[in-house]
């Protein structure tokens, strides 16, 4: 069958998969009844446990649902650290649920895919060797990639039914009040690590650092946690925030900039009380810096900042330009450290931020997005997972969730080296088209058609050229060639989801 | 024509692309590293050919290490390494530029 994005859904795979092929953007109103989590009541006095080994070979069992989150990124020892003692245990079918796996992750995953004992995956996303691996076919169940939002609606259902939790913290005590923004390995929000915490049957922290009791502020709180196992160390504070705040000085990245920046400031959403959120890459830190400028001069404060927060993105705040911030999760240590000191900075969870089946999420609330993309194709479909040869290298991140801000805007460039960004179709979809509003190259801008209005606000603005994205794809394929098609297999090794469950695209074995 | 030594042309820096001839009595054989092989690999090794074709070299030994350069880029440098292998440096052959 073809979903609403015209891509071939098999249907043996869409047999097994009740939301089905994806449909709409629009989530409507269902009903929807949770789970909750198995509790095995005790009172203390102390939830400390010597190993992690004791601790795994107390929870874990073949074919049970574990979980990690991924705040401290490269910086991780956590993950490898229980993933060792369960593969040298020799446990088998066991089922990975962390909210996204990092580089640093990579190795350990390949060996427990090839010893039988990880045997289906679901993530955000995932790169390097261990996307390579899955795109030749590694692992038999196909994984599944699903958004932050949609992770948080997956737990909530009973979709991913967690057994064990093991959540890496930065402090905790005795019986498990923990959070993530104090301490050398402080990452700042929690935010996706709450979700495992309070629906996951059993749940282990593992710190370095055991406060005294009672640790506040408590953003896991001791009634959700069954052991606290105290090591060396849980990560490397220069790597948790490794890469991402760097101001560029690219001057392709800065005239995208400087052009996200006109087609903020010259929208209907350009108003005192307006909400954002941007990424990390180097473009989305330049706008923050442009936006600055122009709501200075046009005297407009916004309501508040959203998602993945950085530096630049505090200073806002400092500023008075931000009102408030909502954090899910921080990119470097400016922001982390931030969360502690200012009250208007709220640590939210994943549900909180972008799940769909709640009674109302920021993401609901959000006026303005920038957004990045690998490829975009001429109806706007954005792929952010798969790259120009196939290979699974990406994230959905938040990226289904904020595209459904009122004024979604991609930032790329026209071509990347010898790679066209705007293509006649994407590898692959992962977020529709018909939530993005504006896309931003460094040569111009395409308006999404059903766009009328924004066509008309942003027709007269001196140094922004309007172009179709049919036209936009033309011109980078001049500059490139016409690439010879990608080869496929006809497994299918990954399925992405739409924020509602419902079955967006498939990502099949690459042939070389 | 013959080539007269091994020459190199191009960086191995992004969007550039590094040529080295050698001498070869088999045709014109090629070992090409690119990221965007998949996709471009026979485009690449097409503007290459071209180009020794006007110089009028048929047998050599062709690395290419790419860095997703575009097609006039490859082509300068394929020009540029023919001259340098056939020691021509110093009078360029305006008609095959």
């Amino acid at each position: 069958m073809k979903n609403k994005v015209q891509r071939e859904i098999p249907d043996e795979i869409l047999s097994q998969y009740h939301d089905g092929g994806f449909q709409s953007v629009d989530f409507g109103h269902p009903t929807i009844q949770r789970v909750a989590p198995k509790v095995l009541a005790q009172t203390g006095p102390s939830k400390v446990v010597d190993s992690i080994q004791q601790v795994v070979r107390d929870t874990v069992r073949d074919g049970m649902t574990i979980s990690f989150h991924h705040h401290f990124r490269e910086g991780d020892f956590v993950f490898n650290m229980v993933m060792r003692e369960i593969i040298d245990a020799g446990y088998q079918n066991l089922s990975l649920a962390p909210s996204s796996l990092t580089n640093v992750m990579n190795d350990i995953v390949v060996e427990a895919i090839e010893k039988g004992v990880v045997t289906n995956i679901t993530s955000s996303g995932m790169r390097g060797t261990l996307g390579d691996a899955i795109s030749h076919g590694a692992l038999k169940n196909p994984v599944i990639f699903r958004s932050h939002g949609n992770r948080a609606r997956a737990i909530e259902s009973g979709e991913i039914q967690i057994d064990v939790a093991f959540l890496g913290v930065p402090n905790a005590d005795e019986m498990g009040n923990a959070n993530g923004m104090d301490g050398e390995t402080a990452f700042g929000s929690l935010g996706y690590a709450l979700m495992d915490a309070r629906y996951a049957d059993k749940l282990v922290l593992i710190t370095d650092d055991l406060k005294p009791y009672p640790n506040i502020p408590a953003s896991i709180q001791q009634t959700e946690v069954d052991y606290v196992v105290k090591v060396d160390k849980v990560g490397d504070p220069d790597k948790i925030g490794s890469g991402a705040t760097r101001f560029t000085k690219d001057p392709k990245e800065m005239q995208i900039a400087k052009m996200v920046n006109e087609v903020i400031a010259h929208s209907p959403y350009f108003q005192d009380g307006f909400s954002f959120q941007t990424g990390s890459g180097g473009a989305a830190l330049a706008v923050t810096r442009f936006l600055r400028q122009s709501m200075i001069e046009k005297q407009i404060k916004a309501s508040f900042a959203l998602g993945g927060i950085t530096k630049p993105t505090v200073d806002l705040l400092k500023e008075g330009l931000v009102a408030k911030i909502m954090d899910v999760q921080d990119f470097d240590k400016g922001a982390a450290f931030s969360m502690r000191e200012s009250p208007n900075q709220q640590e939210i969870d994943a549900s909180w931020y972008a799940d769909p089946a709640n009674k109302g999420a920021m993401v609901d609330k959000l006026d303005v997005a920038i957004l990045s993309a690998l490829e975009i194709d001429i109806d706007f479909n954005v792929n952010v997972m798969s790259g120009s040869d196939g290979v699974i290298r990406g994230a959905i991140g938040g990226h289904q969730d904020a595209a459904t801000a009122k004024l979604t805007i991609i930032s790329a460039p026209l071509v990347r080296g010898r790679i066209a960004t705007v293509v006649p179709a994407v590898t692959t979809v992962i977020t529709p088209g018909d939530s993005i509003d504006v896309l931003v190259t460094e040569i111009g801008i395409a308006i999404n058609p059903k766009r009328q209005d924004l066509k008309e606000a942003l027709a007269k603005v001196p140094g922004l050229p309007i172009y179709s994205i049919e036209d936009l794809q033309k011109r980078a394929e001049n500059l490139v060639g016409r690439p010879k098609p990608l080869a496929f297999k006809d497994r299918v090794v990954a399925l992405a989801e739409y924020r509602d469950g419902t079955l967006i695209d498939v990502i099949k074995e690459v042939q070389d | 024509m013959e080539i007269k030594k091994t020459a190199l042309a191009g960086t191995l820096e992004s969007s550039d692309v590094q040529i080295m001839v050698s001498q070869g009595t088999n045709g014109l054989e090629f070992d090409l590293v690119s990221d965007v092989a998949k996709q471009f690999g026979e485009q690449i090794q097409a503007t290459i050919e071209d180009v020794f074709a006007a110089y009028d070299i048929h047998n050599a030994v062709i690395k290419v290490v790419d860095q997703g350069a575009l097609d006039p880029v490859i082509k300068s440098r394929a020009i540029t390494v023919c001259q340098r292998a056939l020691d021509q440096v110093d009078q360029p052959r305006w008609e095959v530029l």
